[in-house]
């Protein structure tokens, strides 16, 4: 099931943006810090809830002293406690989702690469000190049960003080929650960097660092730019150097694939300290959408090299799992290390699924897939 | 503005592979490698951290001619792997160095092996061992209390923070008062200095006792035994009073495997000429007893210590075709599931196959001697190692670097013995191996070459020890370079270890 994160209505009486949890329950005891949802506003809906989210047609006249936001579509996707912002322009995006183990927060839209797969394309735009705004009023407001928490972007340490700054606030925050940075690893080539963060001895935080190749140029054509295999690498040892934890990211395509084992190899040998190698299945989203002919291939004709990877890695002792790849597609001995691995939120199966045994099993496909770029080879597992 | 918004449409404007060479021209760099023939097809290239490549023959000649095209993908191998490079000083030359410390990082910590040689009495008159000798005369061949006290307070100095005490003999057990007493001590001494201590016993086991395995057990001791092979090879090797040092020493494994745990008893084989006949028997006999492990060691040529050039080069030879006609057994034997490593072969698989640091006595550069072990006599003098205490049996004391009673720990480790022997311990620097392929996966062996060839740099092309390891290491690489299922039985040898 796929799930919206942003739905957008008109506001009233918002002149910056606003954050908050969401809350159905009129008379909430600590209303302060909540928006109120409800399908119409009458003049029962009293208390002092930072604003109203409705999604009643017209103007409400209740409550006029409120900020509010009306001609909402729907608002069945939000549950008790998520967390939204929302704009002066209406905009009600969610930040945070209680029920959810896939929870983000992009940092910035901003990077220094422009990987030809990313799913995200980046921006040139300075929205840094507005997300430094949001997340410094979020964090405190995150469920302290919260168990996992991912950092993305963009390249997030293109925050530079702010980045640290936020990592200080999360672990004094969420001392519990594991948390998961998304980085292209270029810019801990600068050792102070390196040294900074492993300063902060944040034991719950791991980075996801990308290698795409054993051979820089490969690397380098694949994030579009020059120099940044030596950079990632060398931020790999610096990291190393202060016992950061790293897992290692690949995403699976035309251009890793022929040299995927000698990756491995190359893993192995050079980076024996990381602590997961994460193989994964391409999101056929912006760029990748744009680049499909280049780089699309069907997971089924690189079982090969992927399965030689994974099990030369497996017994040099490494940590490996599969992402993003759907069980059909992979012979027997990878299922141990296949995750369910696709966000909830943009996460669907095919009416070929309805009939597999192991449904409950499979990661299922991106919600990008679901117009045909998928495998050909997607079959039901009969029981 | 405008200016701005063309720049950043430019940077995320898609560019092809070509792009992103940093090659100037078609010419490039080397790094230091080494090369050597596998057989008449193959060559393997091998980089300054061991990495290795096996390509066809002439491919080092091709790479040395910059005949390497950038298409190829040979040329992203070479790249990635430190071979060559586009500039003259690779981007990523500080990986290259950490990688290099960390393969030699074995050095780090200095001796860990002190073996403690408590007697030279034996009820055995094994005929390849030159020491033993059967007596009741305790006085002559025991190490008095003091020698142990004194080596035992040696051993604390080391500053490596794990530290193994051997005992060995003749038959060690035959004096085990003494045992008793130097665990008591040592471990004393380990608890108040926080050093982490391993104790080692090795014994024909016929001696053993109940209460002697009840001490080892209180004192987590590993015991250390040998197996020749089957019955009769080991008996015919292995002389004893009523010809039945096998069975003790089966006897003695079982028993001490129920008693310590499988892990704590590991059994040595001494291939002795006779045994040369009988490879897949002794294979057979490792694995009936259910070990995992089998080391088939070299017969050692200190007994004879013969600068016969042509007798050693022969003898070689042989023990050459009794290896790896008992490897292809065990292989065998590991196709079918049965997990059995040969250890000779998985501590150069080590070092060919992962970036961990691999010290090995007998094979390592700098060498074992003085690095890694340091032997105690039942006389109270101090030896590099264990052949080093062989060759003094035989009235040569060239490895003699000290006595108990007159030397301090300077003295012994870092006196004028130990720079004469350190002149020729790292294979980096010796005649011959400083430009073998083979250089990181081997090491240097000062004894050896003094006992054979007389000198303790040695001359290479008549060495028995240089012989037996190119050889060993040339065909593991070839069985691998053929065989991606032995890569693989390979591969789980040494991550295993
Ligand atoms: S048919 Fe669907 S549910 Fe079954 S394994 Fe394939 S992708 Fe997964
Ligand atoms: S002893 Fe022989 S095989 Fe070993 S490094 Fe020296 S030359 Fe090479």
């Amino acid at each position: 099931m796929t799930t919206l994160l942003h739905i957008r209505g008109i506001a009233r009486g918002i002149n910056s943006p606003l954050v908050g949890r969401v809350t159905r329950n009129i008379n909430k005891e600590t209303e302060l810090s909540y928006f109120l949802l409800t399908p119409n506003v009458d003049t029962k809906t009293t208390g002092h809830y930072i604003g109203i989210l409705t999604s009643q047609q017209y103007e409400p006249t209740a409550q006029s002293g409120l900020p509010v936001v009306y001609r909402l579509a729907t608002l069945s996707h939000l549950e008790e406690g998520d967390i939204v912002v929302v704009s002066p322009e209406g905009n009600v995006n969610t930040l945070y989702r209680i029920g959810s183990r896939h929870n983000t927060l992009l940092l910035t839209e901003r990077c220094n690469s422009n990987c030809l797969m990313c799913s995200q394309p980046p921006k040139d735009r300075d929205d840094i000190p507005y997300f430094v705004w949001l997340y410094k009023k979020l964090i405190p407001m995150l469920p302290k049960d919260c168990r996992e928490l991912g950092l993305t972007g963009g390249e997030p340490m293109l925050l530079g003080d702010s980045f640290f700054e936020l990592l200080e606030l999360l672990k004094s925050e969420l001392p519990e929650t594991e948390l998961h940075i998304l980085t292209n690893g270029r810019l801990f080539a600068k050792s102070e960097l390196a040294k900074r963060y492993g300063d902060l001895n944040y034991r719950r935080s791991m980075l996801g660092i990308p290698l795409y190749s054993d051979y820089y140029q490969i690397h380098d054509h694949t994030v579009q730019a020059k120099g940044a295999f030596t950079q990632t690498v060398s931020g790999l040892y610096n990291l190393a150097k202060y016992d950061s934890r790293i897992e290692i990211r690949i995403v699976l395509h035309q251009l890793t694939i022929p040299r995927l084992v000698k990756l491995a190899q190359y893993i192995y040998k050079n980076l024996p300290f990381v602590e997961h190698i994460a193989f994964m299945g391409l999101e056929n989203m912006g760029y990748a959408r744009s680049n499909f002919e280049l780089l699309w291939m069907d997971p089924v004709d690189y079982q090969r090299e992927l399965t030689e990877s994974v099990m030369y890695l497996i017994t040099q002792g490494m940590n490996v799992s599969i992402y993003n790849i759907q069980l059909c597609l992979m012979p027997e001995e990878l299922w141990p290390f296949m995750r369910k691995s696709i966000s909830d939120w943009k996460n669907i199966y095919l009416d070929e699924c309805q009939n597999c045994s192991k449904l409950s099993d499979c990661g299922g496909l991106f919600a990008s897939s679901a117009k045909g770029a998928h495998s050909k080879f997607i079959k039901a597992f009969n029981s | 503005m405008e200016s701005l918004s063309q720049k950043q449409k430019e940077f995320r404007a898609f560019k092809s592979l070509s792009n992103f060479s940093t090659a100037n021209n078609a010419n490039y760099y080397l790094l230091p490698f080494r090369f050597a023939a596998l057989n008449t097809e193959r060559e393997v290239l091998v980089n300054e951290v061991g990495d290795y490549l096996m390509v066809p023959q002439g491919t080092a000649q091709r790479i040395v001619e910059r005949r390497i095209k950038q298409e190829e993908e040979l040329y992203a191998d070479l790249t990635a792997n430190f071979f060559i490079s586009q500039t003259p000083v690779p981007p990523l030359i500080d990986v290259l160095a950490t990688r290099y410390r960390t393969k030699k990082s074995f050095l780090d910590d200095f001796t860990a092996l002190h073996i403690f040689v408590l007697t030279l009495r034996c009820e055995h008159t094994c005929h390849y061992c030159q020491v033993s000798r059967v007596t009741q005369d305790k006085s002559a061949f025991d190490m008095s209390y003091d020698h142990l006290d004194k080596g035992i307070e040696l051993m604390m100095q080391s500053p490596n923070p794990n530290v193994t005490l051997e005992f060995q003999g003749g038959e060690p057990l035959l004096a085990f008062e003494k045992i008793v007493y130097a665990v008591r001590k040592a471990e004393s001494l380990a608890r108040q200095l926080g050093k982490q201590l391993n104790i080692v016993i090795c014994s024909n086991l016929a001696p053993l006792t109940e209460d002697i395995l009840a001490f080892c057990r209180e004192h987590g001791i590993l015991l250390s035994t040998s197996i020749d092979g089957p019955s009769n090879l080991h008996n015919a090797n292995r002389k004893r009073l009523g010809n039945n040092s096998y069975e003790m020493a089966v006897k003695g494994i079982e028993r001490a495997r129920q008693v310590l745990g499988e892990e704590k008893v590991s059994a040595l084989m001494t291939t002795a000429s006779r045994s040369l006949d009988y490879p897949v028997e002794i294979v057979d006999e490792y694995v009936k007893l259910g070990f995992k492990n089998i080391f088939l060691r070299p017969i050692s040529p200190y007994g004879f210590a013969r600068r016969n050039v042509r007798k050693n080069s022969y003898e070689t030879e042989t023990f050459l075709k009794f290896y790896k006609r008992a490897l292809e057994h065990i292989l065998a034997y590991n196709r079918q599931g049965y997990h059995l490593v040969e250890d000779y072969a998985s501590i150069i698989l080590r070092k060919i196959l992962t970036p961990f640091p691999v010290g090995y006595v007998d094979l390592q550069s700098p060498s074992g001697l003085i690095n890694s072990v340091v032997l105690f006599n039942y006389n109270g003098k101090i030896y590099a190692s264990d052949e080093a205490r062989m060759l003094a049996e035989m009235q040569d004391d060239t490895f003699c670097l000290g006595d108990l009673n007159k030397n301090s720990y300077e003295d012994i480790f870092y006196g004028p013995k130990a720079y004469e022997i350190a002149q020729n311990w790292s294979n980096e620097s010796l005649a011959g191996c400083s430009d073998c392929a083979f250089q990181s996966y081997c090491g240097a062996d000062p004894v050896y070459h003094h006992a054979t060839q007389g000198d303790m740099a040695g001359y290479r092309p008549d060495s028995g020890f240089c012989q037996k390891n190119m050889e060993i290491i040339r065909y593991l690489l070839e069985l691998m370079d053929n065989d991606q299922e032995v890569l693989a039985i390979f591969s789980r040898w040494v991550s295993n270890c």
